[in-house]
């Protein structure tokens, strides 16, 4: 077995009195590629918040690689690091270029050589075909083009983990395609991933292991071969059923 | 109106001129650092600062700067602080400018998502940095016009300053008058002064604007 990137035990989180999470264990495995599925308010959104502290949790604990990561810890801005995150709605810096929002982190936050980095973000832009956008502003790009800049930004801090949440939720149908090939593509060079995912097809392509989570539990755990074919609870069940057209 | 008068009153109006704006600025450039003092207070949520600077806002914005700088000027020497006209004019004007600063900062800074910080905390940024590079920016994209007409009204708030015996355009302008009676030409030059001060600054702020205008159109 490969070594523990991420490692969750007991996580409990509450939100004003309602129990959001509740005692979630998980472990993503070096090179792993694990999709969480569950029906909305399941609280899958807010576990990948709780990985990356930017919500402090009530009972349990999260390791990186065997070192905790607390909400206001002082290490925390390093582990974060290791963490890249991308969010549903982009948020690249609309005040800076493609080229600037890319390479703001290194920069500031890895002291590293200006032509260095942006050497290596025209090499990932390339990868993603968007070689011709270094200048351009967020605005001038479609929502396409700003997730696969926003995973060029998080691509670039060189982190063990990548947390994608619902990455193309917020696309027009034709551009979520050219984001999952990019993921998928990551995937294919052996990253460690944990997504957050509507599309079944793409969880279906992508994951080694699917986790079904409702009501802030993990209900179910499998391949993606068992779970879409013979789910083994009747929640997982009645959940993919609402994704059939044929009954 | 007699030209003659006009020229002689020329130099008279371009000493003022030079004082208000001097006085104005200082004011001007006072107010908005204590405006981004008190923002960054209420957008932190300090506690007990936090309290501390909505009474002073509050203070500041109800009440008139002539009563700001009387108070200043005749009320503080009785606890034994003793100011120079030009200090009173200047500390009077911060204490005004100060809070319409802290509104205009505050509410660009509550503009930009919250999501933005989150971003860059998710890159490693700490929070200040988040803070320095990735919100004020913003922050103030959104906040320039409410800036810019905090500075021109703050420019002819220094209006009321001859109150305090400073010699600045007012103050002139009703000397003059009082002293020749050429009400005509005294007053026609304290508008063209004004304009002379007051026009580049919003002209200088709609450039502003244009250059900093990339906030609220999606990122």
């Amino acid at each position: 077995m490969s070594e523990e990137v991420l490692t969750l035990r007991g996580v409990v989180k509450e939100f004003d009195g309602k129990t959001i999470l509740d005692g979630i264990d998980l472990t993503i495995r070096q090179g792993e590629v694990a999709v969480i599925i569950g029906p909305s308010g399941c609280g899958k959104s807010t576990l990948l918040r709780c990985i990356n502290a930017l919500e402090p949790i009530r009972e349990g604990e999260i390791l990186l690689q065997g070192e905790p990561i607390r909400a206001g810890a002082k290490n925390l801005p390093s582990l974060r690091q290791k963490i890249g995150m991308v969010f549903q709605s982009y948020d690249l810096y609309p005040h800076m270029t493609v080229m600037e929002n890319i390479t703001l982190s290194p920069r500031k936050v890895q002291k590293r050589d200006r032509r260095e980095v942006e050497r290596e973000a025209a090499e990932l832009l390339a990868r993603v075909g968007l070689s011709d956008k270094a200048e351009s502003y967020p605005r001038q790009l479609s929502g396409g083009q700003k997730q696969r800049v926003a995973i060029v930004r998080m691509l670039i801090m060189q982190p063990e983990i990548l947390l994608f949440d619902e990455v193309t939720a917020a696309l027009d149908p034709e551009m979520v395609r050219e984001v999952l090939d990019v993921m998928l593509e990551l995937a294919h060079q052996g990253r460690t991933m944990l997504i957050v995912t509507h599309e079944m097809a793409f969880a279906q392509a992508i994951a080694h292991r699917i986790i079904f989570m409702d009501d802030g539990r993990i209900v179910e755990e499998g391949t993606p071969g068992q779970f879409f074919t013979k789910p083994q609870t009747k929640r997982a069940q009645e959940f993919l059923d609402r994704f059939r057209f044929d009954t | 109106m007699n030209p003659e008068i006009i020229g002689q009153y020329l130099p008279l109006y371009g000493e003022a001129a030079i004082l208000t704006v001097e006085l104005g600025f200082l004011g001007v450039l006072f107010s908005a650092v204590v405006g981004l003092f008190c923002a960054a207070v209420l957008y932190l949520r300090v506690p007990i600062l936090r309290q501390i600077v909505w009474i002073y806002i509050e203070l500041s914005r109800n009440t008139p700067l002539l009563i700001q700088l009387f108070f200043i000027y005749y009320g503080l020497p009785k606890v034994g602080i003793r100011t120079t006209p030009a200090v009173c004019g200047v500390a009077g004007l911060t204490f005004l400018g100060g809070s319409y600063m802290a509104e205009a900062f505050r509410s660009g800074l509550e503009a930009v998502p919250k999501i933005q910080e989150e971003s860059a905390l998710s890159l490693g940024m700490t929070k200040a940095q988040a803070i320095r590079l990735v919100i004020l920016p913003q922050a103030f994209s959104v906040s320039v016009p409410a800036l810019v007409a905090n500075v021109i009204f703050l420019l002819k708030e220094t209006s009321v300053f001859s109150a305090v015996s400073l010699m600045d355009l007012m103050f002139t302008a009703k000397n003059l008058i009082g002293l020749y009676y050429d009400t005509t030409e005294a007053l026609f030059l304290l508008v063209v002064f004004y304009l002379i001060i007051l026009l580049p600054v919003g002209v200088l702020g709609t450039v502003l604007e244009k250059r900093v205008r990339y906030a609220g159109f999606g990122s």
